[in-house]
């Protein structure tokens, strides 16, 4: 590829957080119709993606990387391959829709600006993962989606219920995003890849390695996690307090997408063992069977959306986990169908939210003459999900039945679930796309009617090309569907089903499901009371066992400083000290590495004064009666010691010890007439003992360091290397300063930020205690 | 503590010291001193102000609050360790110039403004715990 489409793609990545600034400003003057303009941002990505086609069908690939931190081999990197370029095209291109459908969906929000800035970030953040081929790379954006769905999911954040999802979907994803970096990580050091395209150059390296297990589990710990499968599933309907187009965008078309992504885009250099073949398939069956049974339970239209998206992502890692070539196809028709069935019929229920008053389907009824547009929506959307023939999930299903029928040992079983997860999915879709528009009475909340065309468009949009695409799919299989298989596959594979229908098994299966799907959409109402009084028994679920942890770990921390922190000053003082003591002795002691005594040193007069005034010093301190004498006489010790460093040469070290001390004094002081303890000191003779033991072996372990470390030999390249080339190179005679604010200007940076961040803290306590001392007189 | 030998004392006193650890830290680089201890001495200098005319006089005559002063030191030093990017060199190497001022030749580095940096935060941040722990209106 030229270096063109490379920096192109580059800006492309870039696009929709420059948008995401602007977006506010434009809000501020367009007001709803920000929206047409804002989605030129995902058009422009769409049609620059869309020009990778024709490379892509050929075979090839395209990638690019910028040096980003060079020396721990961490590059800035995209890779687009028939995996990655689907995803892109389906992120930009439904982000379109979306977009558009926001500025209807929150048409006069007082943050509309936010809101569209929250949503172009995402897309930014989905779209760079897709295409991220270094690990680090991918795992930023991968974060990054978890970050932005938080502030989208949170996005009504006066409502509790709505702060609640989001701070849970962030806790799930982002200890599954952790569980991902440590993963990848752990491959880079088995495969020796740092980036997803020499990784699936690899061969088998990663398979054989004693370590797959473990990274098999870390990674799918990320991937399990931001994909919903069990039991991690119970975020992804908490977070439809998500304003709808959220829900439609992240959590059914696209992000939730994001653990699938990574099993498939794996799957060539982690699939077909034998730990794989079992583990995908297997919570992938529990998923898909938890999630549908629980949407038919439903009756708010999102919360059915959401459960059997749920059951689909499940179905998906599923048929990544089988491997057959019939299974990955299928996998790539479905992920294709579901991302515009579903964020249509998501759509759907945002329109008769907004136009009809509710999305309760018990509350909805005849509503055909009223929307007519969003009722051809969600019948032709409807009929995807459903499978019917002449649509692209017809294709799917086809797929997913001939992958499972032909899938070995396991096969009736994986029949089995599949049935019966297709049929409640059909359920549900008549659900959805009959039961709001169908009977004689019209019925809402509200007079309904059709909404504006930034709301009908995007659903109608969708559905139509669910429709479209099924007739056309030979074009869509030769464009995307192969090229796609054949990057999971990791060899060359070739889509071919069309909707004519093909006698044999997995044609019969499909007309199966629509019956029994039929026969349980007139049932649904004993279903769902079944299912009810089922969970009822049961009666506790993933969320609760959320709840549970979090608060279990509220109570551990709070447990945990009650007994670290007593909160009595002396407490800490002593086990301070206690600590310093045994660091300091202990290791001599162990190692046998007492200092020699020194010979008496020979000192000279002055020296000898400055060393009285210490010891007196010392005795001054031993003997006051008021703690504020006290402090007063460890200042002569701290100048005795000052004078010291002066007459020994080093009037840096002697200059600092003058101020640190003074200041030190005064600031002890002045905290001491804060605290207002008794200026005497009350301790009974027992504990004055004891405190004397610990001050006087930390003091003497001092002293023997001190003496261990002026008997060890010196090494002074250090001292000549500064003395060399102080001048020299840093233009300064004063070896400590220019070590302080040159050679050594980055730890200087560090410690000056420390003494702020420290001075802030300080400020802080004094303030609160005063708060409360304030409140505590009634002031 | 507010004696009258003090009160007449402490402004002089003040200033002087000030003065006194504005010429520690220039002189830095090539004798005792720098930015850390000029600015142990300025905060000395500001407590000996605030135990002499209150602590309300004393953040008047400070202008900024303390930790604001703290903040501009911070960001200080951060800058002048850009510089050298723009010079091709890494983070926080010292670019020094001549300048010409009143006949006199100076050098003038971005290692200085590092310095006056620090002497900022350790200002700053001390002089705002000293002067809140002097504030006897807030107990």
């Amino acid at each position: 590829m030229s270096t063109e489409a490379g920096t192109l793609t580059f800006l492309a990545l870039l696009l929709p957080f420059f948008g995401a600034t602007v977006a506010p400003i434009l809000t501020r003057f367009l007001g709803h119709n920000a929206a047409w303009a804002l989605a030129a941002v995902p058009a422009a990505l769409f049609i620059h993606f869309a020009s990778f086609v024709p490379l892509v069908a050929g075979g090839g690939t395209a990638g690019g990387s910028l040096a980003w931190a060079p020396s721990i081999a961490v590059d800035f990197s995209f890779f687009i391959d028939g995996l990655s370029l689907t995803f892109a095209i389906l992120i930009s291109g439904i982000g379109i829709l979306i977009v558009l459908f926001s500025g209807g969906y929150l048409k006069g929000h007082a943050r509309q600006g936010r809101f569209f800035s929250f949503m172009l970030l995402f897309m930014g953040a989905m779209q760079g993962l897709v295409l991220a081929d270094g690990f680090i790379t991918l795992f930023v954006f991968w974060e990054l989606t978890s970050i932005t769905s938080f502030l989208l999911i949170g996005f009504d954040n006066h409502r509790e219920a709505a702060r609640r999802a989001a701070f849970q979907a962030l806790v799930v994803t982002g200890m599954g995003g952790l569980s991902l970096l440590a993963g990848l990580l752990l491959i880079w050091s088995v495969a020796g890849a740092g980036s997803m395209s020499a990784l699936l150059g690899s061969g088998t390296v990663l398979r054989d390695s004693m370590l797959y297990g473990a990274a098999l589990i870390l990674v799918l710990g990320g991937a399990f996690t931001k994909s919903a499968q069990f039991p991690f599933h119970f975020w992804l309907p908490n977070a439809m307090e998500a304003p709808t187009p959220v829900s439609a965008y992240l959590h059914s078309a696209t992000m939730v997408k994001a653990g699938v992504y990574l099993v498939m885009r794996l799957n060539p250099v982690m699939g077909g063992t034998a730990a794989w073949q079992t583990v995908l398939p297997l919570f992938g069956a529990l998923t898909l069977v938890v999630g549908t049974v629980l949407a038919i339970r439903q009756t708010d239209l999102k919360l059915m959306l959401a459960y059997t998206t749920v059951g689909s992502l499940g179905l998906l890692v599923m048929l990544t986990g089988l491997g057959s070539d019939k299974a990955v196809e299928a996998a790539v028709l479905y992920l294709v169908a579901h991302s515009m069935f579903k964020g249509g019929l998501f759509m759907v229920a945002g329109s008769l939210d907004h136009e009809a008053g509710s999305r309760e389907i018990t509350e909805l009824a005849g509503l055909r003459a009223a929307m007519p547009v969003t009722f051809a929506a969600a019948l032709l959307a409807g009929a995807s999900m459903a499978g019917l023939p002449l649509s692209f999930g017809f294709l799917a299903k086809e797929e997913l039945y001939a992958a499972v029928t032909g899938a070995g040992g396991w096969s009736a079983a994986l029949v089995a679930v599949a049935l019966f997860g297709n049929t409640l999915m059909v359920a549900v879709a008549l659900c959805l796309a009959l039961t709001p528009f169908l009977g004689r009475q019209p019925r809402s909340p509200k007079a309904a009617h059709e909404g504006p065309v930034l709301l009908w468009l995007g659903p109608l949009a969708l559905a139509v090309l669910g429709i479209l695409t099924g007739l056309l799919s030979g074009y869509a299989h030769r464009i995307l569907s192969s090229q796609m298989a054949s990057a999971i596959a990791g060899k060359p594979l070739a889509v071919e089903i069309s909707t004519v229908p093909h006698l044999g098994l997995p044609l019969f299966l499909s007309v199966l499901t629509i019956a029994l799907g039929a026969v349980a959409f007139l049932w649904q109402a004993r279903i769902r009371g079944g299912v009810a009084s089922a969970l009822d028994i049961i009666g506790w679920g993933p969320d609760r066992g959320f709840d549970q942890a979090m608060r279990g770990l509220v109570r551990g921390s709070f447990a945990a400083s009650r007994v670290v922190q007593s909160g009595r000053l002396d407490i800490y003082m002593k086990i301070t000290f206690i600590v310093v003591a045994l660091a300091l002795i202990v290791p001599m002691a162990l190692n046998g590495e007492w200092p020699s005594l020194p010979a008496w040193p020979d000192l000279q007069l002055q020296e000898w004064a400055v060393l009285v005034i210490a010891v007196a010093g010392l005795a001054a301190v031993l003997r006051a009666r008021s703690r504020l004498t006290a402090i007063v006489s460890l200042g002569i010790q701290g100048f005795a010691v000052a004078l010291l460093f002066m007459l020994l040469g080093a009037p840096d070290l002697s200059f600092t010890q003058f101020m640190i001390e003074t200041l030190s004094v005064v600031i002890l002081a002045l905290v001491m007439t804060r605290l207002r303890l008794g200026t005497d000191d009350r301790r009974p003779a027992l504990v004055r003992v004891v405190d004397a033991i610990i001050a006087g072996v930390a003091g003497l372990g001092f002293g023997l360091l001190l003496l261990k470390a002026a008997q060890t030999p010196f090494d002074q390249k250090l001292g000549i290397f500064f003395s060399t080339y102080a001048r020299v190179i840093a233009h300064g005679r004063n070896i400590v300063n220019v070590i302080i604010v040159d050679f050594r200007g980055l730890d200087t940076l560090g410690e000056i930020a420390v003494v702020m961040i420290a001075g802030l803290a300080i400020l802080t306590l004094i303030r609160m205690t005063s708060g409360t001392a304030r409140k505590a007189r009634g002031a | 503590m507010r004696t009258l030998i003090f009160r007449t004392i402490a402004p002089g006193l003040t200033s002087l010291m000030l003065l006194f650890s504005v010429f520690v830290l220039l002189r830095g680089h090539n004798e005792p001193g720098g930015g850390f201890i000029g600015g142990l001495i300025a905060v000395a200098a500001i407590a000996i102000f605030g135990i002499a005319f209150g602590v309300p006089v004393a953040r008047r005559a400070l202008y900024f609050h303390p930790l604001a002063i703290s903040g501009a030191g911070l960001l200080l030093s951060a800058i002048s360790g850009l510089v050298s990017l723009a010079c091709d060199a890494p983070f926080l190497t010292g670019i020094w110039t001549s300048v010409h001022l009143f006949g006199a030749e100076l050098d003038v580095s971005t290692v200085m403004a590092f310095d006056i940096g620090v002497y900022l935060v350790v200002l700053g941040s001390l002089s705002s715990v000293a002067l809140a722990l002097e504030d006897r209106e807030d107990i």
